[in-house]
């Protein structure tokens, strides 16, 4: 029995009416856990009762604690007919199963109905007595921390990534039983919610003994998501990086205890998590989810042929061209470092990581982006224990994504990440991410002690520009690309554009700000079923792909700008139409060379003199020159030299430099918007121009001008405003306190039928603009700010329709001291100096900290948590008695004061000017949402309104019952909306996750004009918590 | 092509203070855009006439969710569907009870009932506020006058606590539920010229001075504040010696009259009408035993007192010389043994009669 829950109902209040007569409500509660359920007295006449009820205990094995959420449900007591539900609160105790998070769940709870919403609040208190019968963890993982955040988190230091951990579990969809014909829409909606809660933990559970058994603690960089395949069944996947997490002792979290305990090393800290337990005691490996294991047997292949599938071959290169499949074999390695990270990482099947930004010194080279995309059939899955399919499905398309990274010359892919698109029976399976060598350091087990950590500086290239590098052999290069010299230590070659998923590393020099670059693109498909519209689509896709790879290219030359980050390309499948949109930062790499201008060209040479040619061109040109202003784009002196000049001088640094063959402007053609019969043509217009490296735009057909048209539609962003979609703003990072979190959601009905694509693309287009529009309208107060992390979500829920949904973050910054920051950049440059930055400052917090608690403990009674805590986890080991005492001491507070404690949230890992100091565990929560009565609830809008803010409510408010005041790394993974309004009818869901954390204000803090610095830092990600 | 469904939700909700005046007053959607465009609103943010009407949209969304919590603002501040900064919740809760001072003085002293209700377009029509803002400013006085009804202690005080009101606004909403509950008649013509806050001032001096809450012994009674005092109004009637008995009247205006020699240019005025104003105002004291009579208090004051004086166009000046010495002679006449009451009626008459002489 290793585990013992503890539940207490306190009150309620503002419950509804149930008795009309009365205009009162006799409420009672049921705890349920499992199997067994507790009922509380029922307090008859009130709105606002009070329970007190004993401890509900439940003796559970940790197996189901981790996968079985608590169930807390609200009745009406009726003498004479059925209670009625007033409402439900789920509760998962997965915080409470660690001991360096959470270790009371206490506070009030939103009451969810999914018919009425939010019907008043109830007051609980819920705890956990983890037995720690070590050598029984066979199917249960508790004690592995998962983190959204893609980054390493702040206070805690990762002293191994492990790498890639997947994993996917399948269920029939309680919406599409036959149950459900004779079931209230309540009950199924009910089913539903339980289902997938259940899902989730058990998907969590199998990931945490996969993480388990590589000898990790924790899984950073979590993803989880729905595949809501109708008929078929459900899908829940996940994947994530297995990392060894050291926390940051004494610093970071600043408590009085530790300080008693100076003796007790940061490293010894690592005790605590299972996973030393895990190396002690290996884990029999009685899992029953073998088949789960990524080694697939000939017989899942064998299933796989009979289903129809279309694997589409996509390969975007870093910025040149669209390489068609997978391209040859790198050429022979460069140096020894590589081929010891090779070999590192080839023991293993997908070196993937899902993290965005990385300790410095752990990204090596960057090679570009590679995806991979695969249209398959649903069919119904028949047996859930045997998700073999789905698996075969993703297997297949990592291999790929694997095979385009070493055509890249890269042995890993960072910024990971898999998602799909499901109209009817068919779905698109996507995988994207960056190519990239990476440091071996961080991949060896026992390499991480300090003794090792001056091999960083082994790194030959300076980790300023290092990453920007080319990894591939570039006399054997995979696609045509343009090579200068770094323009940074001009020792190694650069391409001319960097395409990345991933964040822009805090080492890197940038020039100027960075904007939002978007591709939008709609595609007309006929109508089809089964394997003809399976094939239409992967038709296609592959043109798609390349014409959001042009826009992007020629929107980002348009910025003056060469590289993009956290690129993100969706394409959503509807019935009649395809969706496609890329998003990306743009920014300016001083170590890649400057990009050209746009050309414009006539179909003829002749067409050149044409003034409308001309006037295009004009246009071009004054919004790159109004852009360049705009972004504050002014590259050192030093880069404006002529690249030439740098290959002469460097001669001697690099033998084949004069040699190499920098590829001539007939490669370029390649990217040129019509094909390559023209090419030949085009290189000799290209040569007229007399300038190299122009970018040509051909106008042949109305089409093309109509694009020409659409890239300059999109409107800069009104002064005082900035927008990125990445964790980093390039170029600001002087924030102030200001956060705005928000959700936007847009549907649009096309009414006209007989739409063009073109027609269908501005509309399209227009769409996102206005979003965008609207956004900086609504949050002008905040000026100057930026919009960071600007996540577009794009569906088309029926044949009509298109939703865009838009998750984001506004925060402000100083606008003074905006240039200050660029040049203090350089300074980070070896992880070592980061990382003393970093501890240093923080040792010095602690001394401050005891004050810092009492203020915290005043506004939330937050602090009080993380003053004992570390406590109790030192106790557990000796007598889980007292432990429990003393959690009970301080639960006895949490509660009875009626301010609503502040919960921040950002989709960012960092806030600005605060400094988290624990994290509590991740919140993953599915909500379904349904009426009948759809203009009573104000239409559409009304509906999903209230419902977003509800939403919202129950997340801060379990962040709340924690113990935390944040949320950081905050994403809306789904949201299907599906309407009937014939029938007054609208159904929603939701899944929402992120990190639920404590953090403190720096301004506290006496050392705060140090510390502001490398917080801030640290925030980004990148370097803060080594 | 239609935007079929829109919405922005922010974690922190979002409230623009012009829109929430805008939708408070009733405006609709395009009503409230167009009174946003001609404000200028779209030059900042390069905003069009779209953006404008979505953001109206969503912002009247968020205000008729939190409406219901704003009926009861206390749990404004513990409810969790809405992130809103304090000083932003005390500002919804302050403007949401604002009321505009053509529309309160159309139903002051009016029963809050249905009837009442009815008759708001009319109120509206004539005032210029829109229905809709009236039937919220109703509805508030309602709420406000039931919640108050069955509260004990002092109604200025229940109603900032229950409300969360500034001092201002729930001593104005106090006045309000005073004038409702003893049903004072504002509405005739010749009170017409009388502002909200001449009467409102005069319903705190009732208030403070002549109800059963001013005594002070009874701390915690129902409608304490609300209720008149039944005693003093019965004592009041003592106060008829002062122009019964002759020989009194005459002494009491011969002090007036000597104190006020040579002070006013209107002392002949004054030495005329005093028998003629000391009777108006102490039969007012003496009646006010009867429901009716209380309800007639104002206009009995204007007719009565305020209409001869500014016949004989008294300056306020004037007027309050007169009225205080009219006051202070009474305590040297020596056969008059009423002072406490004396003082406690003058007290208050006095000082409506200040604030409600002039244009």
């Amino acid at each position: 029995m290793p585990g013992k829950l503890k539940a207490k109902i306190v009150a309620g209040r503002h419950l509804p009416v149930m008795d009309r007569a009365s205009d009162l409500t006799d409420a009672f509660v049921e705890v349920k856990f499992g199997n067994t359920t507790f009922k509380t007295d029922v307090c008859p006449k009130s709105l606002n009762p009070q329970w007190n009820s004993e401890w509900f205990k439940f003796e559970v094995d940790d197996e189901d604690l981790q996968d079985e959420p608590l169930q807390i449900t609200v009745l009406d007591h009726d003498t004479y007919s059925a209670n009625d539900a007033i409402g439900k609160v789920y509760i998962d105790i997965d915080p409470l199963l660690y001991s360096e998070a959470a270790s009371v769940i206490s506070g009030w709870f939103p009451i969810y109905d999914t018919i009425h919403g939010i019907r008043g609040e109830i007051n609980v208190i819920v705890k956990v007595e983890l037995f720690n019968d070590l050598n029984r963890f066979r199917q249960s993982s508790c004690g592995v921390k998962f983190f959204c955040t893609t980054c390493i988190p702040q206070c805690y230091r990762a002293t191994l990534v492990h790498g890639f951990v997947e994993e996917l579990v399948v269920n029939e969809d309680p919406e599409y039983q036959w149950i459900d014909r004779i079931r209230t829409p309540r009950a199924s909606n009910e089913a539903r919610q339980r289902l997938i809660s259940l899902m989730s933990g058990e998907l969590q559970r199998k990931i945490g003994l996969k993480v388990l058994e590589m000898g990790g603690n924790a899984v950073v960089g979590y993803l989880q998501c729905f595949d809501l395949e109708g008929e078929s069944g459900l899908v829940v996947r996940a994947i994530g990086t297995a990392c060894t997490l050291d926390k940051l002792s004494s610093g970071s979290a600043p408590n009085t205890n530790t300080h008693m305990h100076p003796n007790t090393a940061p490293a010894s800290n690592a005790c605590n998590s299972p996973s030393k337990d895990g190396k002690e005691s290996p884990l029999a490996h009685g899992c029953r989810s073998t088949h789960n294991s990524p080694v697939h047997s000939v017989c899942s292949s064998q299933r796989l042929s009979q289903n129809f599938s279309v694997s589409v071959p996509t390969l975007i290169f870093t910025g040149m061209g669209s390489g068609g499949s997978a391209g040859k074999e790198a050429g022979p390695l460069r140096t020894l470092l590589r081929q010891q990270t090779q070999t590192a990482l080839e023991q293993r099947e997908f070196p993937f990581f899902t993290l965005t930004s990385f300790p410095p010194g752990f990204l090596l080279h960057v090679g570009g982006v590679v995806s991979a995309r695969s249209v398959k059939l649903l069919d119904r899955i028949h047996n859930p224990d045997e998700p073999e399919t789905r698996d075969a499905w993703w297997e297949e398309i990592r291999q790929e994504i694997k095979s385009h990274a070493r055509a890249l010359g890269c042995h890993a892919v960072v910024g990971y990440s898999e998602s799909t698109s499901i109209c009817e029976e068919v779905c698109i399976l996507s995988a994207s991410g960056t190519a990239a060598i990476l440091n071996p350091r961080y991949m060896r087990e026992g390499c991480l002690d300090i003794g090792c950590t001056d091999h960083r500086f082994e790194d030959p290239s300076p980790p300023s520009c290092g990453f920007c590098h080319i990894p591939y052999d570039e006399l054997n290069m995979p696609f045509p690309a343009q090579l200068t010299y770094c323009y940074h230590c001009r020792r190694q070659k650069v391409p001319d554009v960097l395409f990345t998923t991933i964040d822009l590393p805090s080492e890197a020099a940038v020039a100027g700000k960075g904007c939002l670059i978007q591709a939008r693109l709609c595609r007309l498909k006929k109508k089809a079923q089964g394997e003809t519209n399976a094939t239409a689509i992967s038709n296609l896709l592959p043109f798609m792909e390349y014409e959001l790879h042009t826009q992007l290219m020629n929107k980002l030359k348009l910025r003056s700008m060469n590289a993009l980050f956290g690129l993100h390309i969706q394409i959503s499948v509807g019935e009649n139409m395809l969706l496609g949109l890329a998003s990306a930062t743009g920014v300016y790499l001083t170590a890649l060379p400057a990009p050209g201008g746009i050309q414009i060209a006539g179909k003829t040479p002749g067409d050149l003199s044409n003034e409308h040619i001309s006037s295009i061109q004009k246009r071009i040109n004054d919004t790159i020159a109004v852009n360049k202003e705009l972004y504050q784009i002014n590259p050192p002196k030093l880069f404006a030299l002529d690249p030439e000049v740098f290959c002469g001088i460097n001669m001697e640094l690099a033998e084949e430099g004069v040699g190499s063959p920098i590829p001539e402007p007939r490669h370029r053609s390649r990217l040129f918007r019509s094909h390559s019969e023209s090419s030949d043509e085009l290189s000799e217009l290209d040569l007229s121009h007399g300038k190299k490296d122009a970018f040509v735009l051909e106008i042949d057909d109305t089409d093309a001008v109509e694009d020409i048209h659409s890239l300059l539609i999109d409107a800069p962003p009104p002064t005082g405003f900035y927008s990125c979609n990445t964790e980093n703003m390039p170029g600001i990072s002087n924030w102030t306190s200001g956060v705005q979190m928000f959700t936007s959601v847009r549907v649009l009905r096309l009414s006209n039928a007989n739409l063009t694509n073109q027609g269908l693309n501005k509309i399209f287009t227009d769409l996102c603009e206005n979003l965008l529009k609207s956004f900086y309208f609504k949050l002008r107060s905040m000026i100057p700010c930026c919009l960071c992390h600007l996540n577009f979500t794009v569906a088309v829920p029926e044949e009509e329709l298109i939703q865009v949904t838009v998750t984001a973050v506004a925060m402000t910054y100083d606008k003074e001291q905006t240039q200050e920051k660029t040049a203090e950049k350089p300074v980070n440059k070896g992880s070592l100096e980061a990382e003393e930055q970093l501890q240093f400052p923080l040792e010095l917090c602690a001394d401050s900290s005891s004050s810092n608690i009492q203020t915290a403990s005043k506004i939330s009674g937050v602090a009080e948590s993380t003053n004992i805590s570390p406590r109790v986890s030192s106790l557990e080991r000796c007598s889980p008695l007292q432990e429990g005492r003393s959690r009970s001491l301080r639960s006895s507070r949490s509660f009875g004061g009626s301010s609503v404690t502040v919960v921040k949230m950002t989709p960012l890992s960092f806030l600005p000017g605060i400094r988290i100091i624990k994290y509590l565990g991740i919140i993953n929560m599915f909500f379904i949402r349904e009426t009948t009565s759809l203009r009573e609830e104000g239409g559409v809008s009304g509906f999903l309104h209230s419902f977003i803010a509800e939403v919202f409510a129950m997340v801060r408010a379990h962040v709340a019952a924690l113990g935390g005041n944040a949320v950081v790394s905050y994403s809306m993974k789904e949201c299907v909306f599906m309407e009937n309004p014939n029938k007054n009818q609208a159904q929603c869901l939701i899944n929402v996750s992120g990190d639920a954390v404590i953090c403190i204000s720096e301004t506290d803090q006496e050392s705060s004009a140090s510390t502001a610095n490398t917080g801030q830092t640290g925030g980004g990600g990148t370097d803060g918590a080594t | 092509m239609s935007v079929e469904l829109d919405v922005f939700v922010g974690n922190t909700t979002i409230m623009d203070e012009e829109v929430y005046q805008l939708w408070l007053d009733g405006y609709t959607v395009n009503d409230a855009v167009k009174v946003r465009m001609e404000g200028g609103v779209m030059d900042e943010c390069e905003a069009s006439k779209d953006v404008l009407l979505s953001d109206t949209m969503d912002q009247y969304r968020t205000f008729q969710m939190c409406e219901r919590l704003l009926h009861s603002p206390a749990k404004l501040a513990n409810q969790l569907l809405f992130q809103i900064p304090p000083h932003r919740q005390i500002m919804l809760i302050e403007r949401y009870y604002a009321f505009d001072d053509t529309f309160v003085r159309e139903v002051l002293g009016k029963k809050l009932s249905k009837g009442t209700k009815k008759d708001l377009d009319d109120i509206s029509a004539k005032t210029g506020v829109t229905l809709k803002s009236c039937r919220r400013q109703f509805d508030n006085f309602k709420r406000v006058f039931k919640v108050v009804e069955e509260l004990k202690g002092p109604l200025v005080e229940n109603i900032r606590q229950h409300f969360l009101l500034s001092d201002k606004l729930a001593r104005d909403y106090a006045a309000i539920v005073f004038f409702a509950n003893n049903r004072f008649e504002t509405g005739k013509r010749k009170l017409q010229y009388l502002s909200f806050q001449d009467f409102a001032f005069c319903a705190g001096q009732l208030i403070s001075n002549w109800t059963v809450g001013a005594v002070g012994e009874y701390n915690m009674v129902e409608d304490m504040d609300v209720d008149l005092d039944k005693e003093f109004l019965q004592e009041l009637k003592e106060l008829k010696i002062l122009i019964t008995d002759k020989d009194l009247l005459d002494q009491h205006k011969s002090l007036v009259c000597t104190a006020l020699r040579g002070k006013t240019k209107v002392f002949p005025e004054m030495e005329t009408s005093f028998k003629n104003l000391s009777r108006g105002l102490i039969n007012i004291a003496a009646k006010l035993t009867n429901t009716k009579d209380v309800r007639d208090f104002f206009i009995d004051l204007v007719e009565k007192f305020i209409e001869p004086c500014r016949s004989d166009r008294w300056t306020a000046a004037d007027m309050k010389l007169y009225l205080t010495h009219y006051t202070n002679s009474a305590h040297i006449l020596d056969t008059f043994k009423h002072q406490v009451v004396w003082d406690r009626y003058m007290g208050v008459v006095k000082s409506c009669i200040f604030k409600m002489y002039h244009d």
